[in-house]
């Protein structure tokens, strides 16, 4: 699929010194979920700062669909919606008025039945004449994404959309975003909270100290840095580990009750069934077993500390 | 999409979008808006006009309580059309809103057109209103009305501008009342917004000719009553002068970011 959004050798130093961006080169593909992770002021915000228009890039270069983002920055703008991170809001309008706001701000003509139909999706239609003061976080963070949706964008930001949002609102989140998504709508969003990247990225950023250290797909990302650990609870414990077993990564623990083994995920089909037949062939029985595939938290923790 | 297929080299909606929110918070706050300056011109009259006024002989042929009232437009004009513009932009920054501006598809000058075209909007029509609400008390001629309204937006329109630098560069709430409180109403005051500076002993005449409020107060003046301290080609010079200057100041800001962007 060609790259809706590339960015090449894009730096950012702010006045104080700080530097929030190394060097970043990505493409995002046109209809992908692709999820920025990363731990606090590892640059995220600053990254999608950048491609929407509020922060000047340092050196680099940013393509939306083609068009430079500073040269051709009404190209750009027009076909991107930003949620941002923190709940800005005006607190005395209305959600109707704010959403209907936003859609004049960027350049659309009035369009009353696309503005219900986003405020419905939301669940925000009944609230339409409340003003924002009076509405709860959550329902704050919906209106900032019926804003976000409110000029039909082609390409959505997503910072950090299930901060500080109760569990109910996250899956309703994460439905919102899939069936953006199936309407054709690129999303890109950060996140710190890994099962959410797990949950719904085709793709995977890792972000770490203005570094962008690795970008995968999902599936091989688990598969590639992915360990699988299997735990056998023995009948008779085990002095030693026999030499027969010599080939695996073998480690005794509970006084010699219990066999840990890890494998690399990869490998996983000549791993685990070759063990337990040659456990087998040695009379070793077993209990009990357990195996426990590492998540993409483990997974990240592993490439951060690694860098740190 | 449907929205994507053109755009524009103006963005009409998002000016109107912008001019359309700044009106509308203007709505909210009507009473403290007009009602205050109309009290406050009225308790002028009051004063200066019956209390003190009565005692002073006419102003260039003009009666005393008539003579002040372009004078008391150009102050309200002055720090209305500052607070307004300043505030209209200063929240968004203060409230984090602005993020929403500065990534839609609008230009530095459709942003400016918008925010100070409606600070300007309701300082016109609160200078408007303290007019009206002075024919009440004196009786009021204007000589030249094309030259009155056209100063009348003019000054307007610059001090909005002023305003929208000083809501750009103010890191709190007091400074944007800096600004108005101890530049702007000293200034007004010495400005010959209550006398003619002919009445002044010659040194501070002098003075006072660096004073650019005394520019502006004595052009709308002879728009009213055909009577000037400095000629009105001057006037009009200086206030066209000051209004290229916060222009080019509005396009340094755009351009480097000034505490708009990092």
């Amino acid at each position: 699929m060609p790259p809706v959004v590339s960015i090449s050798n894009l730096t950012k130093t702010y006045a104080s010194g700080l530097e929030a961006l190394k060097k970043v080169d990505l493409e995002i593909c046109k209809g992908e979920i692709f999820a920025l992770l990363g731990p606090n002021g590892a640059g995220k915000t600053t990254l999608i700062s950048i491609i929407c228009g509020i922060v000047t890039p340092t050196t680099g270069t940013v393509l939306v669909d083609g068009h430079d983002i500073l040269r051709d920055y009404r190209e750009c703008r027009t076909k991107i919606g930003l949620v941002p991170q923190e709940l800005h809001t005006d607190m005395f309008e209305t959600v109707w008025n704010t959403v209907s706001f936003s859609r004049g701000l960027f350049g659309c003509p009035p369009n009353p039945a696309h503005l219900e139909k986003v405020l419905r999706e939301l669940s925000l239609w009944d609230k339409r004449n409340d003003k924002i003061m009076t509405l709860s976080g959550g329902m704050k963070r919906r209106v900032l994404i019926a804003k976000a949706l409110a000029h039909e964008p082609q390409i959505l930001f997503l910072d950090e959309p299930t901060a500080g949002v109760d569990v109910e609102l996250r899956r309703d989140m994460w439905g919102l975003v899939r069936q953006l998504r199936d309407s054709g709508v690129t999303i890109i969003l950060t996140t710190h909270y890994i099962d959410e990247a797990e949950e719904m990225a085709d793709r995977i950023g890792v972000v770490n100290k203005g570094e962008l250290i690795l970008v995968e797909e999902k599936s091989r990302l688990m598969e590639k840095l992915g360990k699988k650990q299997l735990t056998l609870h023995l009948l008779k414990p085990l002095a030693g580990i026999p030499v027969a077993l010599g080939d695996w990564h073998i480690v005794l623990k509970d006084g010699g009750n219990e066999l840990e083994c890890n494998f690399d995920a990869a490998e996983e089909h000549t791993g685990i069934p070759a063990l337990l037949r040659r456990l087998g062939e040695l009379e070793i029985g077993f209990k009990d077993l357990q195996t426990r595939q590492s998540s993409l938290e483990d997974i990240f923790v592993d490439l951060v500390q690694d860098r740190a | 999409m449907s929205t994507a297929a053109k755009i524009p080299s103006f963005n009409r909606h998002g000016v109107l979008a912008i001019y359309r929110f700044e009106l509308s918070r203007f709505k909210r706050t009507v009473w403290q808006s007009l009602v205050t300056p109309v009290i406050t011109t009225s308790l002028y009259f009051v004063v200066f006009g019956a209390a003190i006024g009565s005692r002073m002989s006419e102003v260039g042929g003009v009666p005393y309580g008539a003579f002040i009232v372009p004078g008391l437009i150009m102050l309200s004009l002055f720090t209305e059309s500052l607070n307004n513009a300043a505030f209209g932009i200063y929240l968004p920054r203060f409230t984090g809103t602005i993020y929403e501006v500065l990534s839609a598809p609008v230009s530095a000058l459709e942003i400016v057109l918008a925010y100070v075209g409606a600070a300007a909007t309701k300082s016109i029509l609160l200078g408007v209103v303290i007019l009206a609400t002075a024919a009440l008390f004196v009786p009021i001629r204007i000589e030249h009305p094309l030259w009155m309204i056209a100063f009348l937006v003019l000054t307007a329109a610059t001090f909005s501008l002023f305003g929208f630098i000083t809501g750009i560069w103010a890191k709190g709430f007091e400074q944007l009342q800096f600004i108005p409180m101890l530049v702007i109403t000293p200034l007004t005051f010495l400005g010959g917004a209550f006398y003619s500076i002919d009445m002044l002993p010659p040194t501070w005449r002098t003075v006072s000719l660096f004073n650019p409020i005394v520019y502006l107060i004595s052009g709308f003046r002879w728009s009213f009553y055909g009577a000037s301290d400095v000629g009105v080609e001057i006037s009009l010079a200086a206030t066209l002068a000051f209004f290229a200057l916060c222009l080019v100041a509005v396009v340094w800001i755009f351009r480097t970011g000034y505490r708009l962007k990092s």
